[in-house]
Parts: C-alpha cells; structure tokens; sequence
C-alpha cells in the first residue's frame, strides 16, 4: 500500500490534481467555490495556499484531505486515484495518507492530550503495539511532553494546535494539510507554530497550509493564490511578486495594497469575466431562464 | 510473525474494548439523561423481574402445599349424574367398602386407599363435654396416606376394624379440649354415648389458609368398620393414593372400568360416581400461572418498547450533538461501520445499564418484601431466566432502536458532519 518515495520521488508528485471543480447548491443558485483548478505538489514541499476570504481556498483543503469529495475533476494522492474511491477507503486513505488541522483543533474535548493523539491509531492497524510510544514521541516533538494528560480546555491555544499537529503526525502522511492553523492564534504563537513546520518540513515532511498573513506564506517555499476558485499565481516564495510587494512595503511602510496585486487582480477579474460571456453566450440558448451566479467578487472593494 | 497473526484480533478487539469504554463514559457524563432516558427499560426490566419472582413464588407455595397434601392423592364420590336427579338419590351411589377392597384389589396403579366417612358427635371425658367434634371412620391405611404418625400409643390395625373395636386416635387440640392427660393412651372417652379406648394421639396436620385449613380443632377417629356400625347411612368416600401421580389419567380409567362394571352401568350411562386427582389440580394451576405469565409478558413487552423509543429518540439526540465528533473521528479515519459500531454499542450499554438498575431495583423490592410480616411467600427470589431474559431483552432493545441512530451517524460526510454547528 505505501509506495516507495525513493525510485520516484523525483517524478510523481504527492498531490496531483486535474480540472478540479466543486459546485455548490444554494437554493437555486450554483456557487462555483472551485473552477477548475491544477495543482501539481512534489515530496517535500512547503506549499502556502493564499487568498481572500470566499476564494475557495477551505473548499480546495478539504478535497486535498479527502473530507469532501471534487464535482468534477481528478485528485491522485500519493498514486491514489481518491476521485474513484468510496467512503470506506477514502477514510482509510485519510487514516495513513493524511495529517489534518484544523484552525480550531478539533480535538475531543473529554479525553487528554496523548489519548487524542493516539486517536487516528485506534482506526489502524498499523502501529499496535506500539500506539502509546509513537503518541509519547509525537508529543515530544511538538514540544509537550509534559502536558499528555491534560485535557483540551488545559491547554493554551497553541498548546492546543500542538496536539492536533501531533495527531496529524503519527500515523506519518505522506502529506500534512493545514487550514489557516495560526488563525486563532496571537502573532508570538503564531511563530512558534509556524517554526513547528519549518522543522517539520526540514525532516522531510510535505506541507500544505492555507493562510491569510503574507508573513507567515514567507516561511514557505512556495505560494498558491486563489480567486474565484481559480488559480491566479503560482510562483516559488522567493519569485511571488505579491509576497516580494508586500516586503519592501514592509520595510519601507507604504500603503496598505500593492500595484502588483492590483494589477494581478484586475487581469484574473478580467480573464473570468471573459469566460463567464463566453459560457453565457454557449448556455443562453439551452437555459435561457437559468444564471449561472457567481460568488461576489472583491474587486470593488479592492479598488 | 506472531504480531503479523495476531495484530487483526488484537485490532478488533482493542476497537471494541474503546468502544465499550467510550460509550460508558458518554452514558456517565450523561448520568441523569441516561437514567431518565433508560426508565422504560429500567421498568420494564423491573416488572419481568418482580413478576417472575413472584409467580415463581406463588408457584413454589401453591405446588408445596400440593405437595403437603401429596400429589399422589386422589378421591373418589358417588355422584348422582344431573339427568337422573329425579330416580336416584345420593344412598344410590354411596361408595361402599366393597367397592373399596374391589378397587384395592383390582386397580394395578393403586397402591393404597381408605374409605372414610364423617360425622359431628358428643364427646366427653368424664364430665367435660364436647358438642359436635368431628369424629371421622377409617382404614389403618390413612396413616399412610394422610402421612400422620401417632405420637403417643399405637396407630390403628386391621383387626381393630375388622372386629368392630370402639378404640379412637385423637389429637393434640381435643386433648386440650376434654382435658386429657397429655400422654393419654389407656383413657376412656364417650363418644356419641359408647365408651372408646384411647389407643394413641396423632399430630395435628396444619393445612394453609387456603387449602381450607387455619385453626386447628379437635379431631377423633376410629376404626372405619366402627363408624359404619354406630351410623350405617352416612356418606362414604374414599381417598386412595397412586403408585405414581403421573399416571393418574391410568389411574382414573381404571377405577371407573372397574366401578362402572360393578354398578353395571350400560356404555351410554354415565358415570355415577367422580373423582379428584391433586395431580390434576397442579396441571389446573400451572396453565393459570401460564396464562398469567403471558399476560404480564405482554405488559413488559410494550413496556420495553415504550422504553426502545425512548433509547431511540435519546441515541438521535446524541447523534446530532456529537455531530462534529463523528466528524472528526472520519476525519481520523474511522471507517463508517466503526461509527455505526460505536453508537449502537453505546445504545445497548445505555439499555443494558437500564436493565441492571432494573434488576437491581427488583432485587431490593423482592429481599425487602420478605421482611413484611406475615408475608405468605416465603421464599421468593429472582429466577435466573428472568434474569438472562430480561437482560438480554434489554440488548435486543438497543442493538434494534438504536439502530437507526447508528446508520444515521455512519453515513455523515465527514466535512458536513464537522461543519455542523
Ligand atoms: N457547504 C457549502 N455550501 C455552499 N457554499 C459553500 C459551502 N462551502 C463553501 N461554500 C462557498 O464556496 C466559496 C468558497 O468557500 P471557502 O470556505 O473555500 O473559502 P475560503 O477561501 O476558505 O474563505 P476564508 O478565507 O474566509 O476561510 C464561498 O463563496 C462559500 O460561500
Ligand atoms: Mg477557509
């Protein structure tokens, strides 16, 4: 079942998706939260996934973790064709592939820290014998070896993502998968937290994170940014020319927003207005009563 | 490669011993819901159970007084049919003591009997007199049958009937009665104005309340023979006892081939005589307490299914309210029937802790009821099988109501399940 990094590493990546789309029915309306989206992630990547609010960044995290399932569109996971697969593998897939958390832990409130570490163990087979002593180890790592029996409302909010971290560790995914986890957070945490997955990623670990604060997609090595459930930019942390704005603004303290994404807005806005005329123009015809209604976008209050 | 053997048993069942561990500690942290919500299990289970005890009890009562009486007893009448009131009367169809011995001799399933007849005399000793004591006629063979020994003298022989003796047997209360000696074999006694011998006492047999018994009163008999001759006409019956009570229908048949030969009864007359067994009359009262353990059956079945809706409506309400920890648990990676597993083991837990409160609720009512005085059933306790039963009831109960809730939870999609509010 666990492929062999080694041999193709190089070659396949971790996460691979394909035209991937997720359709929401509200009423009568379809909110397109995903439109289309290609995304290759190689072993060992720190990958931020960055946007404003509504842009489908959450929907994106939750097909990634296999918690929902894509309208349309392929998702392969480390060589698992997940778009095929049913409720029973997929969340066996989710026990051994994937490492989630969330920006509000999720973790059960009346057990303690080492036993909700140990929690995605009780649905593998795979460490047995050994549950308790890898739960210990992950604690460890995260830093809180001296809080395993305390209870969730024990812990400080970032002691508290600490457990989830530790949790999404211990059955080793192939992919750890983070959805805004500084965002309840205070910026000191934040850095600890954000430190936590510099480390992790430096012992090899493959990162998806999802966050609002350029500072912490800096950390890093590469930034996806989404808008209206597209792709609009996809560059390594170092070449992102919103990130690379947003710190000589930093350094310098101008304005709140930047010409470059300014600019990299109104051509995304633009491009989609483009395509929605175009569909219109091909579905008017057949549904003439029929919108299809697009997610407000920003870009007046951008401006 | 041991490990590799044992690591799917060891899989299922550290899964199961979590589950059960998880769903005593939801019903914990829910203690008063759960007894609420478990109450009609808890009475249903308590009404099996004090049922049980009880007809368990009344039963136990009834059958030893049965038993006290003897189950191999039966008695036998003459018996005017109802279509020949008017051209027989009851001197017609008097048992005689011919008929006894014919009876003794012929009926292979009779191993003894008596005839015995009755009869109100004066009694006295000296000048203490006693009106009206019963004074009853009969065979040596009563010792046998009625089981009373004497305690004082001797018990009567075949040849104080046989030669008409005036000796008696008395018991304790008419010793009191005429004021006897205590030991008072070699006495004389007049009895309906004919002096007797007081040849020994026997023992005072208390019958319960219901079998017609209470307090106890003065008794004599005398030789059968002897009766017969102070009183020719007065009623006869007799009172055999079987070789086995089972075969008391054998029994029966028997003894009318034999009468109805005898009284030369032609095939379409009927029978001029009747006949009792105790055997039957335990038959008689079993199918009574079946009957009414049916009934009471019923009123714990819906009971128990008052009590399941209730488990159902109490699972669905934690369904919704641990919806985000279904959530997260598929999240982590437990598979759907794991989640089913996991509620329904928490349905049968919440009804099974309802049974044993149950049971434990019925155990202190039937330990306590035996401390009331003057309590009739005096040893009363739970019958295992209502124990199982109810208890297993109990299971069945949340494995079926608490199904629904379970499929419910299993088939959340993660992410909606986590969303929920
Ligand atoms: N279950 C749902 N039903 C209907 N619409 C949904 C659902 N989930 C998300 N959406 C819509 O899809 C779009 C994308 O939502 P999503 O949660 O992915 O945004 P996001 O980028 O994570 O935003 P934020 O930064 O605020 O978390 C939004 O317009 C949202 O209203
Ligand atoms: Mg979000």
């Amino acid at each position: 079942m666990t492929p062999d990094p080694s041999s193709q590493s190089s070659t396949r990546p971790t996460i691979q998706i394909k035209g991937l789309k997720k359709y929401f029915r509200v009423g009568d309306e379809r909110v397109r939260a995903l439109d289309g989206v290609d995304i290759s992630i190689y072993p060992n990547e720190f990958v931020a996934i960055m946007g404003a609010s509504g842009s489908g960044k959450s929907t994106l995290m939750n097909i990634l973790g296999c918690l929902d399932k894509p309208t349309a569109g392929q998702y392969i996971l480390n060589g698992y064709p997940t778009h095929k697969m049913g409720m029973g593998k997929l969340a066996q897939v989710r026990n051994s592939e994937i490492g989630f958390i969330f920006q509000s832990y999720e973790l059960l409130s009346r057990s303690t820290s080492l036993k909700n570490v140990m929690l995605p163990m009780l649905y593998s087979k795979k460490h047995l014998f050994t549950a308790k002593k890898r739960a210990k180890q992950k604690l460890d790592i995260v830093g809180l070896s001296d809080r395993m029996t305390h209870r969730p409302n024990q812990l400080s909010g970032g002691q508290r993502q600490r457990v989830a971290i530790a949790r999404a560790l211990v059955n080793e995914p192939s992919i750890l998968l983070a959805d805004e986890p500084t965002g309840n957070l205070d910026s000191k945490t934040t850095v600890e937290i954000i430190a936590l997955f510099k480390e992790l990623h430096e012992s090899g670990q493959t990162i998806v994170i999802v966050t609002h604060e350029e500072d912490v997609a800096g950390h890093a090595d590469r930034i996806i940014r989404l808008r209206d459930g597209r792709v609009i930019s996809d560059y390594p942390s170092a070449e992102d020319p919103i990130h690379l704005d947003w710190v000589e603004r930093m350094a310098s303290g101008r304005a709140a927003i930047t010409d470059a994404e300014l600019a990299i807005n109104a051509e995304a806005d633009a491009k989609l207005k483009a395509a929605r005329l175009e569909e219109q123009k091909n579905t008017r015809s057949f549904f003439s009563r029929r919108k299809n209604v697009v997610v407000p976008t920003k870009s007046e209050s951008d401006q | 490669m041991i490990k590799l053997l044992l690591s799917p048993i060891v899989f299922v069942l550290r899964l199961l011993w979590q589950t059960v561990f998880l769903a005593i500690g939801q019903v914990w942290a829910n203690k008063i819901r759960a007894i609420l919500t478990a109450l009609g299990i808890i009475i249903g289970v308590l009404g099996v159970t004090v049922v049980a005890a009880g007809l368990d009890g009344m039963q136990g009562y009834v059958l030893n007084q049965f038993e006290d009486i003897g189950a191999k007893k039966m008695w036998l009448w003459g018996d005017v049919p109802d279509d020949k009131r008017s051209v027989m009367s009851w001197t017609d169809v008097k048992v005689t003591t011919y008929e006894a011995r014919l009876i003794l001799e012929h009926a292979e399933t009779i191993e003894t009997l008596t005839p015995g007849c009755r009869a109100s005399w004066s009694v006295a000793n000296g000048k203490k007199l006693s009106q009206g004591v019963r004074v009853t006629g009969i065979w040596p063979a009563w010792h046998e049958i009625e089981n009373r020994q004497v305690i004082f003298g001797r018990p009567f022989s075949r040849i104080d009937d046989s030669e008409n003796r005036q000796v008696c047997l008395i018991n304790e209360q008419g010793i009191e009665e005429l004021d006897l000696d205590t030991d008072p074999t070699g006495d004389y006694i007049l009895i309906n104005g004919r002096r007797f011998l007081i040849i020994g006492v026997v023992e005072t047999k208390e019958l319960s309340p219901m079998m017609g018994g209470g307090q106890s009163r003065t008794e004599i008999y005398i030789p059968f023979s002897t009766h017969k001759m102070m009183n020719p006409y007065t009623w006869t019956d007799l009172t055999l006892q079987m070789y086995d009570p089972d075969k008391s229908d054998d029994a029966r048949e028997e003894i009318r081939f034999i009468l109805r030969n005898h009284r030369k009864l032609n095939p379409d007359d009927e029978d001029t005589f009747d006949m009792f067994v105790i055997q039957s009359a335990i038959e008689d009262f079993n199918n009574v307490a079946r009957v009414i353990g049916f009934v009471m059956g019923g009123v714990v079945a819906v009971s128990l299914l008052v009590g399941g809706i209730g488990i159902m409506n109490i699972m669905l309400v934690s369904v919704s309210e641990r919806t985000r920890e279904i959530g997260l648990r598929k999240a982590m990676g437990a598979k759907p029937p794991v989640v089913l597993l996991q509620f329904l083991v928490e349905a049968v837990v919440l009804c099974v802790v309802g049974g044993l409160v149950g049971l434990f609720i019925g155990n202190v009512l039937v330990t306590g009821v035996q401390f009331v005085p003057n309590f009739p059933l005096e040893s009363i306790a739970i019958p295992r099988w209502a124990v199982v039963l109810s208890l297993g009831f109990s299971a069945a109960v949340g494995i079926i109501f608490g199904m629904f809730p379970a499929i419910k939870a299993s088939m959340l999609n993660p992410i909606d399940a986590l969303r929920h509010e």
